[in-house]
């Protein structure tokens, strides 16, 4: 789960890391207000969707003056903001942030992320702040300082001030700076954080250490552990479909192609996506029913799929482990009554009861493709979904 | 022989009074898994699948041996029953429950580097030495004894896989799911070192899927260490766009890395077949094997 940036600062704040004066606006007449509030003459208006870029794409500028908030935040609000991590067609801006104007002396780069390979948490900085991490990592790796955390112990003072050493700080803001990042490390923590990242964390002219972005996204296998995080999820930021779905406990992605696709299990899933993509069509989607495929979950599944214009054809593709063939054969069955479906529906049943289950399909009035292998179900849905002959 | 499991092993089952643990652990029961006994804090001496209940691993241990436990705890206390497995002298745990915390697994890892319990999982289908004894939520009778391991990241797609050996006629010595969560026990790698030393294993179908870098490392492996027998890989995902989650909590593109692409390379530079298409997957081993 991502929560926005102003949403960020103010659990930061909570943990004692210092971040510019700042309040999140819905209209210009509330940018305004945080504007009165601040009492300082330059402030940014910064766009909150929840994607990076968005200095470059347009959704960050100084503001000298109230009028000038007045005209930026205006421009700004309601703008679709396209970063190279948003959608082409980019993301309507519906929130600011209006935060005091800070003297940047340098720029610097603080995170925390999952090292798969060591099974521990790394914390990583770098003197190359306010530019792209990732390209900074595959350009001048050297310039990225790791120490890996005991999960018990905690990020340690000592590895705290050797970071901060890292980052070429002196004097007083070696020990402010390792203050910060323990904070940071305590948030993520306790907070079930999967990313925690501060780009820039900056030094400014008055020789302070202060988080200028906070990007912060959760652990969704340990939301259940915060309800206090729910309040903070803007649903605005989801794919519609995908919420519905996720309402539903059906894991949908949307995806460009033509061929919907409703498969049990991820892995399958994804080869399903695969071996439509090698027979020369393109997969409109990604979703996992799950273990049990009963009339319901199809039934739901079904509306998901079609709720995408472009979907030209359906496969469904089962195979019956502990959950029988011939049950999700009669769940499609039952399905199609109720959900009209216009487009034509290929079907692979394989594994526990599967001869049964080709038998219900057959001996069904409804008009489906059966099909028997793999390839032959994608052959055969994407052949539908282009128009032809199947 | 069979890696891991077999003959000599001495199931309980974690969780075993729960929903998911009474149905999957009376199908382990059945296919003729050596199962001795079951924990349920709370629940101590009463019997369940007809094996006594316990209310810890460290009693169920001492009553009946156990070397092995498989675990079908709700994940918010799922690591900590990891951890009491291990720390009760399980050689191998086998978890199932799928949405762990992360943090919670980081901890495991962290207990059981000084251990030398086995884990398998979490978020996998389990283990199966077709014939001799099933671990895990897999159908059963799908499955062939046979000379071919097998390791994947899912649980569907692994049975895609074993299907399509067993349509081409080759049956397995051991099929591991591993498990599709960002920290999990047992990799590739360490699975590919037991199947090396496995005499009656010759061949090896290996199921991976964008995100991390496992299936890397195990190429480097087998180029390091020279192995031997023929793997067949299959890597789920090659369509997958960047940045999203795929289903399992491990299966993402995160900052251009963990493509399809960069694995499948991977692999090839270490001379395994790779199957193009998931429809290939057994008749690209049978091929490796004869060639």
């Amino acid at each position: 789960m991502k929560i926005h940036e102003y949403q960020a600062k103010n659990l930061l704040r909570n943990y004692g890391v210092s971040v510019p004066e700042g309040y999140p606006a819905f209209s210009v007449e509330e940018a305004l207000e945080a504007y009165d509030k601040l009492n300082s003459e330059t402030v940014v208006v910064k766009a909150q969707i929840h994607a990076g870029g968005r200095g470059k794409g347009g959704g960050v500028e100084l503001a000298h003056s109230k009028s000038e908030v007045q005209k930026i935040a205006s421009k700004i609000l309601g703008m679709q903001l396209v970063t190279h991590q948003t959608v082409p067609e980019g993301k309507e801006v519906q929130r600011l942030l209006i935060e005091s104007g800070i003297n940047i002396l340098t720029e610097l780069y603080a995170g925390i992320v999952l090292d798969r390979v060591k099974k521990q948490f790394v914390f990583m900085v770098s003197t190359e702040g306010g530019v792209e991490i990732e390209k900074v990592a595959s350009e001048t790796p050297e310039k990225i300082i790791k120490k890996w955390i005991d999960p018990n112990a905690g990020l340690t003072r000592e590895q705290a001030v050797s970071l901060g050493k890292a980052l070429d700080l002196s004097g007083d803001q070696i020990e402010s700076a390792a203050d910060i990042l323990m904070a940071l490390w305590k948030v993520f923590h306790d907070m079930d954080c999967s990313l925690l990242e501060i780009n820039p964390l900056v030094v400014t002219k008055e020789n302070k250490v202060m988080a200028l972005d906070a990007k912060m996204n959760f652990d969704s296998n340990a939301i259940f552990r915060h309800p206090e995080l729910k309040v903070l999820r803007d649903e605005s930021e989801e794919d519609s479909a995908e919420l519905e779905a996720s309402k539903h406990k059906l894991n949908y992605i949307k995806l460009d192609g033509n061929v919907g696709c409703m498969v049990n299990g991820a892995g399958l899933a994804m080869a399903t996506m695969d071996i439509i993509k090698l027979h020369g069509g393109e997969p409109a989607n990604f979703l996992d029913v799950g273990g049990v495929a009963n009339p319901e979950t199809v039934a739901n599944g079904f509306k998901i799929t079609l709720s995408d214009p472009n979907v030209k054809s359906i496969l469904i593709n089962i195979f019956g482990g502990i959950v029988r063939c011939d049950r999700v054969a009669q769940g499609v069955i039952d399905a199609m009554e109720t959900v009209k479906v216009n487009l034509p529906v290929i079907v692979r049943l394989e594994g526990t009861n599967a001869k049964k289950a080709r038998e219900l399909l057959n001996d069904s009035s409804l008009d489906f493709l059966v099909a028997t292998s793999l390839s032959d179900a994608a052959e055969k849905a994407v052949s539908a979904a282009t128009g032809g002959a199947s | 022989m069979s890696v891991l499991v077999g003959n000599d092993t001495r199931l309980i089952i974690q969780g075993i009074t729960g929903k998911e643990g009474s149905f999957h652990g009376k199908q382990i029961r059945d296919y003729g898994t050596n199962l001795v006994g079951g924990v349920t804090p709370g629940k101590g001496g009463q019997t369940a699948l007809g094996v006594p209940v316990f209310n810890s691993v460290q009693e169920a241990k001492n009553e009946t041996d156990a070397n092995t436990s498989v675990i079908f705890v709700p994940p918010a206390f799922a690591g900590k029953a990891i951890i009491e497995a291990a720390e009760a002298g399980i050689n191998l745990i086998i978890c199932i429950t799928e949405g762990i915390p992360t943090i919670d697994m980081v901890k495991v890892n962290h207990v059981l580097k000084n251990l030398s319990t086995r884990l398998i999982g979490p978020n996998c289908p389990g283990i199966i030495s077709p014939g001799k004894a099933k671990i895990g939520i897999m159908p059963g009778f799908i499955h062939k004894p046979g000379e071919i391991g097998v390791i994947s990241r899912s649980g569907t797609l692994t049975y895609e896989a074993v299907h399509q050996l067993v349509a081409v006629g080759l049956g397995q010595s051991t099929s591991v799911g591993i498990g599709g969560d960002p920290i999990i026990g047992t990799t590739f790698k360490d699975m590919l070192k037991l199947f090396a030393d496995d005499d009656e294993t010759i061949g090896v179908v290996l199921i991976g899927e964008i995100g991390g870098s496992a299936e890397e490392e195990a190429a480097q492996w087998v180029l390091d260490n020279r192995f031997s027998k023929p793997i067949t890989a299959f890597i789920a995902g090659q369509t997958a766009p960047p940045g999203r989650r795929m289903g399992h909590a491990g299966a993402i593109i995160s900052g251009g890395k963990g493509t399809a692409k960069e694995k499948i390379r991977a692999l090839k530079s270490a001379n395994i077949h790779i199957a193009e298409s998931p429809a290939d997957i057994g008749n690209t081993m049978l091929k490796a094997i004869q060639t």
